[in-house]
């Protein structure tokens, strides 16, 4: 696997190939290995990059002994990648290049939290559906959520009203369009999960 | 705007070559069709009836008579299928969006010629 962190800059629209196409910007400027997991010493291959550069202030003790040894400067974001495909040491910075234009990649993101929904716009339930003929002022109710005194409980994980978004959504196969390699962006076809500003990791495969 | 994107906008988007031109003009669009592998030019002349958007999903709208029939095809300004614009004349007319015109045919649908001082 390969991959990079980024920050979510926004979304405009290009014209790549004579075809007009809305995309999100990513900035991935400044990813660097904090630190190399190994078979003998963790039991599993992997790499863990860091981004976003944070004050010397904020950063306790651990943190900064963790960083200190990669020589790195502290950093905010760190996701490992398991089994990189390249090689890299601490410390190095990782960029754009590991990435190429038109492959497919996976993005993963936090999505905007929606605060307390109802069932209609959670789960996509329909609705009571009529307005008229005797229906009273509940349009959006959920209905009946189980049967009777058998099993006279309501069943586990039945789809109700709560807390929406701020999940971790991870979207597949979406296409890098653009690279800016002297920028540090990419720029990949669609929409992203999260709000601008959030975090974003761009996985390969 | 935040200034990442507006870097994208400026290094990826180039600015519109084509000559300004407003809603009640008569232009000319050249516009590039592929089929298979070639390429041909066709021409659609018409009054710009609006224009519509901004940066690059700007687009206008040009309407013209086809056989008795109206016609309208929209445009993005910026697409590079867009060859060549050519203002044949241009117009006097006092709103942005002239939907009017797709109630009126013949004589009544004619655009008065705004009167411009000629340059030497």
């Amino acid at each position: 696997m390969k991959g990079l962190i980024g920050k979510k800059a926004g979304m405009t629209s290009v014209f790549i190939d004579g075809k007009h196409m809305g995309v999100t910007v990513i900035d991935v400027t400044g990813n660097q290995v904090s630190q190399l997991k190994t078979e003998e010493k963790d039991g599993y291959t992997a790499v863990q990059l860091a981004y976003d550069e944070k004050r010397e202030k904020s950063v306790n003790a651990a943190e900064a002994g963790h960083f200190k040894r990669a020589g790195v400067a502290p950093k905010r974001k760190l996701v490992e990648f398991r089994d990189f495909d390249f090689e890299k040491k601490e410390g190095e910075t990782v960029g754009t290049e590991i990435f190429a234009e038109g492959e497919k990649i996976s993005v993963i993101g936090i999505s905007k939290g929606k605060g307390f929904q109802g069932v209609v716009k959670r789960h996509g339930f329909s609705g009571v559906g009529m307005a008229t003929h005797g229906q009273h002022d509940r349009q959006r109710a959920p209905g009946s959520i189980g049967a009777s005194s058998d099993p006279s409980r309501v069943l586990k994980g039945m789809r109700m009203a709560g807390r929406m978004g701020g999940d971790r959504i991870k979207t597949l196969n979406v296409k890098i369009v653009k690279i800016l390699a002297e920028e540090n962006l990419v720029l990949v076809n669609g929409s992203v999960p999260g709000a601008i500003g959030s975090y974003i990791v761009l996985e390969g495969r | 705007m935040n200034p990442t994107i507006a870097l994208v906008n400026k290094t990826l988007n180039p600015e519109s070559k084509h000559p300004s031109f407003r809603p009640g003009d008569n232009i000319t669009v050249s516009y590039k069709i592929s089929e298979g592998n070639k390429e041909r030019i066709q021409e659609f002349r018409g009054d710009v009836i609006q224009l519509n958007g901004q940066g690059t999903t700007k687009t206008f709208t040009v309407r013209k008579m086809a056989n008795g029939v109206g016609v309208e095809r929209v445009f993005p300004l910026l697409s590079p299928f867009v060859d060549e614009i050519i203002v044949n004349k241009v117009g006097r007319v006092r709103r942005a969006k002239l939907y009017y015109q797709r109630d009126r045919t013949g004589k009544a649908s004619r655009i008065t010629e705004k009167r411009q001082a000629i340059e030497q």
